[in-house]
């Protein structure tokens, strides 16, 4: 697990919030999910496996996804995740109480430039 | 876990894997479009992906409840492991149980005696009124203790400052008539204040008060819970009955409850001392004094109360008309007085505290050896170690492992070794000296168990970590492992185990150093001649005959001539005399000055001389030598001629030798006539051969007191007599004993029934004990110490085979090979021995006080014990050693 030095750590919470974000737009499962962010980001962010599986894990046991068995693009089976109600008001929540922090961040940014 | 929750997780898990293998699987394919060929695609995607089962165990988890559920893994893993190895497993957990156990054993004895406070409330208020009177010639040099005399204690009980209570008592003996057969009873005597200072209430009736030890006042006595029982069948109506107490009538006050003591004074009937305070005098310093401090009183403050009372109590008293009683001011009375605590464990204090610190050392041995024995194990894994390692196992990971598995072995070795201490401690008190103080109180508590549960895990880490320190790889050395696979011997091994075979050779010399410095004690103590022979074939009993029974002192004479007669008479009974003390005893019959004729006392300050009073015949039933002239006769003793017998180390003191003794003339006081000298005896080492033997005078036991009284006569009553037979000790022979005695009069009891051997083995049970204990410990020392050793060798020859026969096919000799291994065991153990010795003269100075005729630092044991464990070294590094003449060079080529 190599860490790629152009790739900078993410903040805490910041990959679970990309995993909601795209499974919200369908389910996938983890092969795909990493491709996803990948393609989405212009290859600025890329998931580490080491981090995506206990995060899934994680995140379905706070009951946030579903896992059921389904068919990769390859036509081999796999695990396919998808959001639950939970999931999509805890994604809202953050999203909300992350763009409170952005636009806090670029207000200090701001000041500091001035 | 419930059955239904394990099928959900493993299902969970099954998902986690087959997740990850479609990622790896669909990656590949990528690649694959990409022109990449499969080979190596499939290396870039694992790459990529990283640690496979690192990712798979996060996974996992994240859904076990925190991190039991991978230790319950471990630990599965451990047992599996074990019951593969059940040898291993066995010697382990058995070398532990037996460490752990006798330290547990000890340990109970130590916290029981030293550590757990007294069986009285508030104990810690409790001291001992200890007095030294450095300035008193001939005691301070036999007992540095001065005790107390009854007008002390009315003087400090009434001017202290200090004290919520203070008493006095002292042990005796009572005969009880009128119940069954007449029967001799151990006494506590007590002065007021004694109950009230120990404070444990009376389990029916009341405590006996000041008010009974008025000499015209109530008299009554109280039971202990044990004679109550067994005389009484515990009547609860008991209080207020009569009984004969040396044939008087005495009421019963109460009973106290069972498992009181005082201090450590086992007794049958509590009795008040009988006190006149218009009669008492300065002297007469017979009694322990015992004292409850006030709340927030130190010893120091106490001591210092205590010392200014000394003049008080000189200024109160006299020692009678004509006498000054500031003379005292000579001996030095000093208060020092000490916990209480520290009195009743007394001696023994050392002893634990050596026992204990001996049987550490033990286990330390026994953990060098498990730890070696983990070691070898681990080496054995060391390939597993190293893939587990590659394929990302953490460090921590597998040190976890490890150690669960030592923590395992541990705890096991402490539950097998409760059975062991259990079973230690009923042997400790059975062969542990009969006066071990607080013996009745011995047990296994919560604080011996968490002892157990403490040393347990503290060795399963002590012996874990030494190999997880040596086998679990840093990252650098993960590459490194796969090329020791065929290197032939690993220094940095080796020196792991070399380490700790020398400090088990140093810690086992020390013990053995220890053992044979004790066996030279008790050699050097068997050979003193205590002043009497034969102990086995020497019967002792002791006899009283109250002043209610028989009035006149020459009639009490002729009854106790008259029992030696018929003792004699008996059968296989060579000779029979009796003496107010027998050796060893602890019954002491008093110290007191003489004056030599010629010599001017004035303003001397005389020494103290043992007092002792003899019958004729005493002196050859007990083997004590005449050195000079002869014994009394019967005709002397009736006719109460004023004579006297000294003993060796006197008459040289005073006249020069024994033969100048003969003749020469002493007196007790200047109004007592001059007792002539008629006999020099051997010294006889009174308080046991370890002591220094006092100068002691021997009185006839038949004197004039006052000389202005010259019909009223002096007697012991209370005596021992000694019957010298090869019939002692069968219970055949001390029946016929008391029946010669019934035969004189049917009221007089025996008491303290015991051939002599008894006596003085028990004056040595301090030092057998510790002999005993520190041979066991040095055994065990010796045996696990030659085990490592045998290991260590035996595992270097199994693991240099290869080098053997390269060495053997270029053509080097057998004996050549067999000694290169001895020679590496002798350089071990010579160092660990030269280490050992330093240790040992350090630390044998510490049992100093447990050692006679022998020094801490003997050259013999410092000389023998050495060359014996290097004899013993060699011998166990020789065995395995021949096991390479037996190596055939070809094979061990092909051996790997």
């Amino acid at each position: 697990m190599a860490k790629n030095p152009e790739h900078r750590d993410l903040f805490p919470g910041a990959l679970e919030i990309m995993i909601l974000q795209s499974l919200r737009l369908k389910p996938m499962h983890g092969y795909a999910l990493v491709k996803h962010i990948k393609q989405v980001s212009e290859n600025l962010l890329q998931v580490e496996e080491g981090s995506l599986y206990p995060a899934l894990q994680r995140m379905l046991r706070e009951g946030l996804l579903e896992a059921e068995s389904g068919i990769s693009t390859k036509g081999r089976p796999t695990r396919i995740y998808r959001l639950t109600s939970a999931g999509i008001r805890h994604l809202e929540n953050e999203v909300v109480s992350f763009e409170r922090m952005f636009a806090g961040f670029n207000r200090v940014l701001a000041a500091a430039k001035a | 876990m419930p059955l239904l929750g394990r099928f959900f997780r493993n299902r969970r898990y099954d998902d986690i894997a087959v997740s990850i293998q479609e990622h790896i699987d669909e990656r590949v394919e990528e690649l694959m479009e990409e022109g990449m060929p499969r080979t190596e695609a499939e290396r870039t995607a694992r790459r990529d992906f990283g640690n496979v089962t690192l990712v798979q165990e996060r996974s996992r988890e994240v859904w076990q409840w925190q991190r039991i559920e991978s230790l319950l893994a471990d630990l599965k893993h451990v047992f599996r492991r074990l019951r593969r190895s059940p040898g291993f497993a066995v010697t382990v957990v058995l070398t532990l149980a037996i460490g752990i156990g006798a330290n547990t054993a000890v340990f109970s004895v130590l916290n029981s005696v030293l550590l757990r406070p007294l069986p009285y409330p508030d104990s810690e208020q409790l001291v001992s009124l200890h007095l030294n009177a450095p300035g008193a010639p001939g005691l301070s040099e036999f007992r540095s203790e001065l005790r107390l005399s009854p007008s002390m204690y009315f003087t400090f009980a009434t001017h202290n400052r200090s004290f919520q209570s203070l008493g006095i008592w002292g042990p005796g003996t009572a005969s009880i008539t009128g119940l069954a057969q007449p029967e001799q009873v151990n006494t506590a005597q007590i002065s007021g204040g004694v109950l009230e200072t120990l404070n444990v209430p009376a389990l029916t009736g009341q405590w006996l008060t000041a008010a009974d030890q008025d000499s015209h006042g109530l008299g009554r006595v109280m039971l202990s819970y044990g004679y109550w029982q067994r005389r009484f069948g515990g009547d609860p109506g008991v209080v207020g009955r009569t009984i004969s107490v040396n044939a008087q009538p005495r009421v019963i006050a109460g009973v106290m409850p069972r498992g009181f003591k005082v201090l450590n004074y086992d007794f049958d009937l509590l009795v008040p001392i009988a006190l006149d305070p218009v009669k008492e005098i300065l002297a007469g310093f017979g009694y322990r004094g015992i004292a409850r401090l006030r709340p927030g009183v130190s010893i120091p403050q106490a001591n210092a109360d205590v010392a200014s009372l000394i003049n008080t109590w000189m200024d109160s008293w006299s020692n009678g008309p004509g006498t000054n009683p500031h003379w005292y001011v000579n001996w030095k009375i000093t208060p020092a007085l000490e916990p209480l605590k520290t009195t009743m464990v007394g001696g023994i204090q050392t002893v634990l505290w050596v026992v204990m610190g001996m049987i550490a050392v033990v286990m330390l041995i026994a953990c060098t050896n498990v730890a070696n024995l983990l070691l070898v194990r681990a080496d054995a894994r060391q390939q597993e170690l190293a893939v587990r390692s590659a394929l990302g196992a953490g460090r921590w990971r597998i040190a976890r492992e490890l150690l669960v598995e030592s923590l395992t072995l541990g705890l096991l070795g402490g539950a097998a070794g409760v059975a062991v201490a259990y079973g230690g401690l009923h042997l400790l008190t059975a062969v542990g000296p009969v006066n071990l103080p607080r013996l009745s109180e011995i047990s296994l508590d919560g604080r011996s168990i968490a002892f157990t549960l403490i040393l347990s895990v503290s060795s399963g880490l002590f012996f874990g970590t030494i190999p997880v320190l040596r086998y679990v790889p840093s990252r650098e050395r993960v590459a490194l492992l796969g090329a020791m696979r065929s290197a032939s011997a690993n220094r940095e091994r080796q020196r792991g185990r070399n380490l700790l075979v020398m400090t088990q050779v140093a810690m086992a010399l020390v013990l053995l150093i220890g053992a044979v410095l004790m066996i030279r004690t008790f050699l050097a103590m068997r050979n003193v001649d205590p002043g009497f022979s034969g102990p086995a074939s020497l019967q002792v009993m002791r006899l009283s005959i109250p002043e209610t029974l028989v009035g006149d002192s020459a009639t009490v004479v002729r009854m106790q001539n008259s029992i030696v007669d018929k003792l004699a008479a008996i059968p296989g009974v060579s000779s029979v005399g009796f003496t107010a003390s027998v050796p060893m005893s602890g019954a002491e019959p008093g110290w007191d000055q003489i004056r030599v004729e010629g010599q001017n006392y004035l303003n001397e300050n005389a020494p103290m001389r043992l007092y002792n009073y003899v019958s004729p015949g005493y002196f050859r039933t007990a083997g004590t030598r005449l050195i000079a002239g002869r014994d009394f006769t019967w005709a002397e003793i009736y006719n109460v001629r004023p004579m006297g017998i000294v003993s060796e180390n006197l008459a040289r003191e005073l006249w020069g030798s024994p033969a100048a003794a003969i003749g020469k003339r002493f007196q007790e006081l200047p109004t007592m006539p001059w007792h002539e000298v008629v006999g020099v005896v051997q010294d006889v080492h009174e308080n046991g051969v370890d002591q220094v033997a006092p100068a002691t005078v021997y009185w006839p036991s038949l004197m004039m007191g006052d000389p202005s009284a010259p019909e009223k006569l002096v007697v012991r009553r209370s005596v021992y007599f000694a019957i010298r037979s090869d019939r002692a000790g069968t219970q055949a022979f001390i029946n016929e004993m008391q029946q010669a005695v019934w035969s004189v009069n049917s009221n007089l009891p025996v008491a303290n029934v015991n051939t002599m051997q008894d006596v003085y083995s028990d004056s040595m049970a301090r030092t057998s004990f510790t002999l005993v204990m520190l041979a066991i410990a040095g055994a065990m020392a010796l045996a696990l110490g030659i085990l490592g050793i045998y290991g260590v060798i035996s595992y270097a020859v199994s693991q240099r085979t290869r080098e053997i026969g390269i060495r053997m096919a270029l053509g080097a000799k057998k004996n050549e090979l067999v000694w290169m291994f001895v020679r590496s065991a002798l350089v071990l153990t010579v160092v660990g021995t030269a280490v050992g010795l330093g240790a040992a003269a350090a630390l044998m100075r510490l049992i100093r006080t447990l050692l006679f005729g022998v020094s801490p630092l003997d050259p013999v044991t410092f000389t023998v014990v050495p060359v014996v464990l290097v004899a013993a070294a060699a011998l166990a590094s020789y065995l395995p050693a021949r096991r390479t003449s037996a190596v055939n060079p070809v094979e061990a080529l092909r051996a790997e």
